[in-house]
Order: C-alpha cells, then structure tokens, then sequence
C-alpha cells in the first residue's frame, strides 16, 4: 500500500478541505478511468493496425470492417473482466499489504460469494418471490449478503488457518492457504451437490431489464448495428464502481484506514502506537473478502451457471492483476484489474478472428494472463503503479 | 534419557525403556524378523481384496520404514529389504492384482515426491506447478509411440516399444532442459511470488496440452492420446523355466513393478548423494538464508536451475513410466490437483527428508487409492444394512477435502513433517525455547521420544 509520509498537521482527521476528501476519494478512480481509457485506446489501435496489416489474408470477410464491429463489444467486455478482476484483486492486494501474504484461498471467497447469491436466489425463487422482486432491490440484497457471507468467512479462515502461522517462514502459512482453498472447493461441492442446487448451480435472477443500447453505429451501404450494453453488465460496473469508491473513502478517510496503512507501513510500531494489529488485520481480511463476495454475486448474476471451481482461474488472474498494479497498491489492483481485463477481452475476441479459428481465444486468452504475469515480475516486479522494494536483510 | 527415572512421568519413561531393549543386541533383528514372517504369511496366505488385506498391506509398506529405522547392520536390512520387495511383493501380486497396481503407483509417486523434495525440501523453492514436466515427459512417449507423430512429422511411423528404454534417458533429457527453461526467467523470484508463477505455468502447460490439437495435431486436444507403447515383454523365459504361467496383463504389472522399483532405487541413491555434495549443501545454505549465501560466494540462480533441473528430470522419467504403464494419457491428468498431491506428500512426510517423502508418497497414495475408495465401500455396505449414513457421504469423492485438510494441519501443527530432516526441524522451532535441563525434563524427554519416534 503506498503510503505518503505526512506532516503533523495532515494527521487531524477532521480538519479535511473537501478537496483533499475529493482528491482521495476519487483521485485513484480518476487513474483507473485514465487506464480504461488507455487500454481501449492503446488495445483498439493496435487490433486496427493488425486488421489493416492482415487485410486480404482472409477471403471470406472484410478483417477490417468485422473488427470495427465488434470492437465496443469488446471493450464493454473488457471493462467487466477488468471490473471483476479489480475487485477480487482488493482482497489479495490488501491483506498482502497487511502481511506480506498470498491468501491463496482469496478465489475461493469470492466462489463461496457466487454461491451464495445462487443460494438466495434459489430460496427467492421456491417462495415464489423472485420474479415479483424488483431487481434494484434483488441486486442489493444479494450482493449485501454476499459480502457478508464472504467477509466472515475470510476472518474465519484467518483466525484458523494463518494467525497461528504468523511468525513461520514465509512458505509455510502459503501452504496453508493452498488447503484452504482446496477445503473451501471441496466443502462447497459437497453442500451445493446435497442441497439439490446440483454441481452446475443456477444463479436465477428476476428480469433485469433489456440490453440497454447506447448507440447506432453506421456500417457499410447505410445499414447500422446497435451498440448496446447487457443489463447485467451494466450492474456489474456499476456496483463496482460503487464498491471502489466505498473502499477509498474507507482507506483514506476513516480512522479504521488509517490503522490498516498504518499495520502495513510497520506492524511493530503500529502497534506500540496503540493500535490492535490482530484486529486491523482481520478486519482487512473482512473487507478484502467482502469486496471478493461482491465480485463473486455479481460474476455469478452475469454468467448464470456456476460451478465450485469457478474461482481458481479468476483469482488467479487477480492475483496476476494485483501483481500488475504493484501488489500491495490498491489503485494499482484497481488499473492491474482493468489492464488485464481489456487485454485478455482483446485476445478472446481477436486471436479467433486473425488465426481463422485456428487458435481459440479463449484459451490463449488464460496463457496470455500468465505471460503477463511471468513478463511485469522479470522486468517490472514492482508493478505499474507500485515503487521498488529492496530486500530487507 | 531413561537413566533420570526420578523425574520422568511413568508412561513415558516405560516407553523409553522399551525402546531401549527392544534396541539392544539380538533384540531388534528377532522382532523385525519375526514382523517381517507375519505380515508376509498374512499376505500370502489370504489375497483376497477387502479392508483386512488393506491393513495388512500398509503394515507391509510400514515395515520398510522399520526396516529402515531399526538399529542393526546394514546387511541385515538390505537383505530383508529385498526379499520382501523382490519376492513376497511380486508374488502376491501375482496373487491379488489388484494391490500391486497400487504399490507400483505409490513407488511412483514416491519418486516424483523425491524428485519435487529436491527443488522445494533442499532448495526451498516452492514449485506448485511440478507435474508440468511429469507431463512433458508423458506425452513425449505419447507422442513418439502412437500414431500421433505421423501428424508431426509427415510419413514417420510410431516407434517402436524397444525404444522405451531410449526414452528413459531423453525423458530425463527433456524433463531437466524443461526445467531450465520454465526456471530461468522465473528463478530470481522470491518465494511466494515463484510458488504462484510455477502454478501459473503448471497451467500453460495444461492449457497447451488441451489447445494443441490445432493448428497441427500435436496432442490430440482433450481426447488425450491412447494406446500408448509398451516396451517389449523379454521375461517370458523366466517365468517359463520356472514353470509359471500368468497372463501379459499380470506379466506387464510385474514388469513395470520392478522397474519402478529400480528407478526409484536410483532416485533415493542419486538424491541422497547430492544432498550430501557440495551442490547439496549450497541448496541448504540458499534455503536458510539467500541473502548469507550469495555472500558465501554460491552461484545463486545457477544453483536453484541445477535443483529444478534435477527435479523436472525425474518427473520427466516418471512421465515417460506412466504413459506406458497407463497407455492412455489426458490433460485433464496432470491438472494442479496432481501438483498439490505431490506436494502434500512431501510437507506430510518431511520436506527435505528422503525417508520422510517417500513415506508421505507412500501414505498419500495408499489413502487416495486404496482406503478412501474402500471406506467408501464399507460405508455403502453398512447403509444397505440400515445404519444411517447419508448416502452423500462418499470419501473417495473428497479428494481436495483430504489434501486441503491434511496441508493446513500439517502446517499448523508439524510443519517440519512426520519424519523431519534435524536441520528442518530447529528451522522450524527457532523460537521455542530450549528446554532447560532441570525444571523441564518431562517435557524434553517427551519431545525426543516423539522425534525418535517419528
């Protein structure tokens, strides 16, 4: 977490221009708008650049005109991966602050999040009042249980599985975390599979609404497409928007966020300042695994189906983005988040159309993650935003 | 430690004295001879598949850990060592099929365990994306003996069985040049950060082997390649002369028993004496304190590519094994699930302990194949008898539930393992204090009895 050193006068809360309440509240949103913009830019030019470089390799369709309509489709998807790796990679990057840890089982939270919006909806749905739900109110609810089911059990599994490992080698609570996750897997496969939910959960919802269509955009001989955004990604963002603003204001206004920069700067003197170390961590714990609940009803709200291991590749992928940013700096989880979703939206859609469906993008997609994350940790191991760190001896 | 009896609690000290005389003189050889007669008669006597044979087995298996902790000649112990692994196993699985498939698994097992104890035991480097080169060595035979080549290398033919023992040695080959591939860019990584990488490439891996079946057919995609080669059978003369008839399927168990067997002999060797080298003891130094070791003038990152080297290269052998003895070979095979088990195997019995890992393979893969599928069957038997169990409860299908479980309480409560390397073990309790002599002396005998123990 960066971590600016502050005069005396800065440490009055109270004492607060709203200025300064605005700079860092939505200063770090600011930068991840500039990143979204960035990607898209960057991304689309360079897929347009190929287009044009690869025209006539493809007789069947015009490579050119078939990227330019797919292209804000793409984007849109790119800003809902980049929103959902965001939020998961909070969660890694937070506690990674605070410990200097990999909760290896943070995928696994945001699993337990997905299924328990399935749950609900599937409680709503016996009682006959999910379609009579409005869904403002369907969507708040689920993602406030979510993120409170998730948030718990994150401080459950820190109190059991990695306070006693505190002062081990770094590996060790790692290990642990590693079986956590399979635990977390495996228990989940074996309630949702004995509570008729069945191993392929259905996350039902009431309608929400059409696709809400943005614009008309002009392709050859005078016939147009709509551009249009899916309801539910359009929940997606913006509930994570609401989110990251929500953990700003939290971080860098409250005095709870001051404890927790404080626990990650340095824990010893944090708490020779009064401050309870074993609380502020497992309270980060709770709102790293809280936004981690969030993001997993919301995924599981977008893609409808989900499955017990469905959150092994997303966290994976977050931790990548949080390792991106500069792991341990929140906005840089957020433009981790966003940089790795556009860049993984671009080759899912992209690698079929050039290669003729040779290569599926969807796959390569998952390698081109890993090669981000292998490549940013050789060259840039401290991430986009981040600062280096040397060694301590 | 006996000898203070004033002080010790009785149980304890009554355990110490037996450990001591069933220690001295002729005492030890006339009771694990006698073990050794009891549990082979069992066995020979009633190869019948069921829960008793089950305990009989692992009584075997655990036999070889006495064997190997007992206080008498090395001679002794090689002898009895090899007639019971030599003779009594083959001959009973000449008997029950069924359990020497399951012993040739767990010898496998245990020298892939060994092969991940030298990068994450020795060098401290932990690899979650091990069974990347077991599976580089898997569909390395794959390939090159099925018909999956002729897509490769237009108008080639698949090689022949009698190749297999070539591709023993490119196995280890290509395992090692893997290994200092997949090493080289991530080696100057820190620990959690490489632990989280190696998975990730464990997972390319994967990913490729599932994609790879276009634009050429390299893999064959999620079908997986089937009827793999098998080497040659050359042991039917033997078993003529002597006047035995089995079938091929019996024979080919035989077969890959003893090799697996052979090349897990040569693991134990070749692991032992590096550990004991001076790359041996650049590995601990790197492991306890890199910082201290790159001071000691240690190549740092040429050391830790010779470690993952090594251990890629005994998985890549292992690879090439298994292809042949499974003859059908899928991605789905060598997920992360197979990386963790491996791993799991060597924190329970030790990282960085020979003897420890192998028992760890030995008792991870006797749970996962054998107890939890046959408590899974007694379960069913009792429910038809009508004593309640829910019909969900089916332990062969918590798989995860039984690694997960056993990593965070291995972590919690004996990271050092059940059979713990000496250096491992003062790592891992540094800041426990000493017992002091005087006040504490029920405590410190407890303690040695237990590590004694093992």
């Amino acid at each position: 977490m960066s971590v600016k050193a502050t005069t005396g006068s800065d440490l009055l809360i109270t004492h607060r221009s709203f200025r300064a309440f605005a700079s860092e509240v939505f200063g770090p949103l600011l930068q991840v708008f500039v990143f979204v913009v960035g990607s898209a830019v960057v991304l689309g030019g360079i897929v347009l650049l190929l287009a044009i470089a690869l025209r006539g390799t493809r007789e069947d369709i015009d490579l050119v005109q078939g990227t330019i309509i797919i292209l804000p489709q793409v984007v849109i998807d790119g800003l809902v991966r980049g929103f959902l790796y965001a939020t998961i990679a909070l969660g890694y990057t937070m506690v990674y602050g605070v410990l200097e840890f990999i909760n290896f089982a943070h995928g696994e939270i945001f699993m337990v999040g997905a299924f328990v919006g399935a749950f609900f909806s599937a409680a709503l749905a016996s009682s006959g009042m999910l379609t009579t739900l409005s869904p403002i109110l369907f969507v708040i609810a689920a993602v406030l249980l979510g993120m409170s089911v998730s948030g718990v059990l994150a401080m459950l599994i820190e109190r059991v599985a990695y306070r006693p490992l505190r002062n081990a080698p770094r590996l060790v609570p790692l290990i642990s975390a590693i079986g956590v996750s399979l635990v977390l897997q495996d228990v989940m496969r074996m309630i949702t599979v004995n509570t008729g939910l069945g191993f392929n959960a259905q996350f039902r919802t009431p309608d929400l609404g059409q696709p809400l269509v943005l614009a008309q955009m002009p392709i050859a001989d005078e016939r147009t497409i709509p551009v249009s955004i899916d309801s539910r990604s359009l929940i997606f963002i913006v509930v994570a928007i609401v989110m990251l603003i929500g953990l700003n204001y939290l971080v860098n206004i409250t005095k709870l966020g001051k404890a927790i920069r404080a626990v990650a700067q340095d824990r010893a003197t944090a708490s020779l300042m009064g401050i309870d170390v074993n609380r502020v961590i497992a309270l980060t714990f709770l709102i790293g695994g809280a936004l981690g609940g969030a993001a997993g009803i919301l995924f599981g709200m977008r893609v409808g189906t989900i499955n017990p291991y469905v959150g092994f590749l997303p966290g994976l992928k977050a931790f990548t983005a949080a390792v991106l940013g500069g792991i341990g700096n929140i906005t840089g989880a957020m433009v981790g988040g966003i940089v790795l979703g556009f860049l993984e939206a671009f080759v899912a859609s992209y690698l079929s159309l050039f290669t003729r469906g040779q290569f599926s993008g969807a796959s390569y997609a998952d390698i081109v993650a890993f090669s981000i994350l292998i490549l940013i940790l050789i060259f840039r191991p401290s991430g986009l935003l981040g600062e280096a760190v040397t060694q301590k001896v | 430690m006996a000898t203070r009896k004033g002080q010790v609690s009785p149980p304890v000290s009554l355990w110490a004295q037996l450990r001591t005389m069933a220690g001295r003189g002729p005492a030890p050889y006339v009771l694990i001879a006698a073990y050794a007669a009891i549990v082979s008669a069992l066995l020979l006597s009633n190869p019948t598949t069921g829960l008793g044979t089950d305990m009989v087995v692992v009584l075997f298996l655990l036999l070889m850990f006495v064997i190997y902790r007992a206080p008498t000649m090395l001679a002794f112990k090689l002898t009895l060592g090899t007639i019971l692994l030599a003779i009594i196993m083959p001959v009973f699985g000449v008997l029950n099929p069924f359990y020497i498939d399951v012993v040739t698994k767990a010898g496998m097992f245990a020298a892939l365990a060994l092969g991940l104890n030298v990068v994450v035991g020795f060098a401290g480097l932990l690899d979650l994306g091990y069974v990347a080169f077991f599976a580089v060595g898997a569909y390395l035979w794959g390939i090159f003996s099925t018909p999956q080549i002729s897509n490769i290398v237009p108008g080639t033919e698949p090689l022949h069985g009698s190749w297999f023992w070539l591709f023993l040695a490119i196995g280890l080959a290509v395992g090692a040049l893997f290994g200092v591939l997949l090493g080289l860019p991530v080696l100057r990584l820190r620990g959690d950060y490489l632990a989280i990488v190696t998975l990730g490439l464990g997972e390319v891996i994967r990913v490729l082997a599932t994609n790879l079946d276009r634009p050429i057919n390299i893999t064959n995609g999620s079908q997986g390649i089937k009827d793999i080669g098998r080497p040659p059978l050359f042991t039917e003369p033997i078993f003529q002369s002597l006047g035995i008839t089995i079938s091929q399927v019996q024979e080919y168990q035989l077969y890959f028993y003893f090799l697996v067997l052979i090349v897990l002999g040569l693991t134990v060797f070749v692991v032992h004496r590096l550990n004991d080298s001076r790359i041996g003891r650049a590995w601990t130094a790197i492991r306890e304190d890199e910082t201290a070791a790159i001071a000691m003038g240690i190549p740092l990152v040429r050391m830790k590519l010779l470690a993952f080297a090594v251990g890629a290269s005994f998985a890549g052998v292992m690879g090439v094994i298994f292809s042949a003895l499974q003859t059908f070979i899928n991605p789905p095979t060598f997920d992360l699930l197979r990386s963790i088990g491996i791993l799991s195997m060597v924190i329970l019995g030790g990282m960085g302990s020979i003897p420890g890992t192998m028992l760890g393979a030995v008792i991870v893969t006797l749970l996962d194949l054998q107890l939890l599928p046959r408590i899974a069957t007694e379960l069913a038997a009792l429910q038809r008898r009508g004593i309640p169990i829910p019909a969900w409860f089916d332990p062969a299908q918590y798989q995860r539930l039984l690694f997960g479980l056993l990593l965070i309480i291995m972590m919690i409560f004996r990271p050092e393992g059940l059979l713990p390397e000496d250096r491992r073990r003062r790592e891992l309790h540094y800041d426990e204090p000493e017992p002091a002599p005087e006040t504490q002396q029920s405590a410190s005998v407890t303690e040695t009895a237990q590590s004694a123990e093992g």
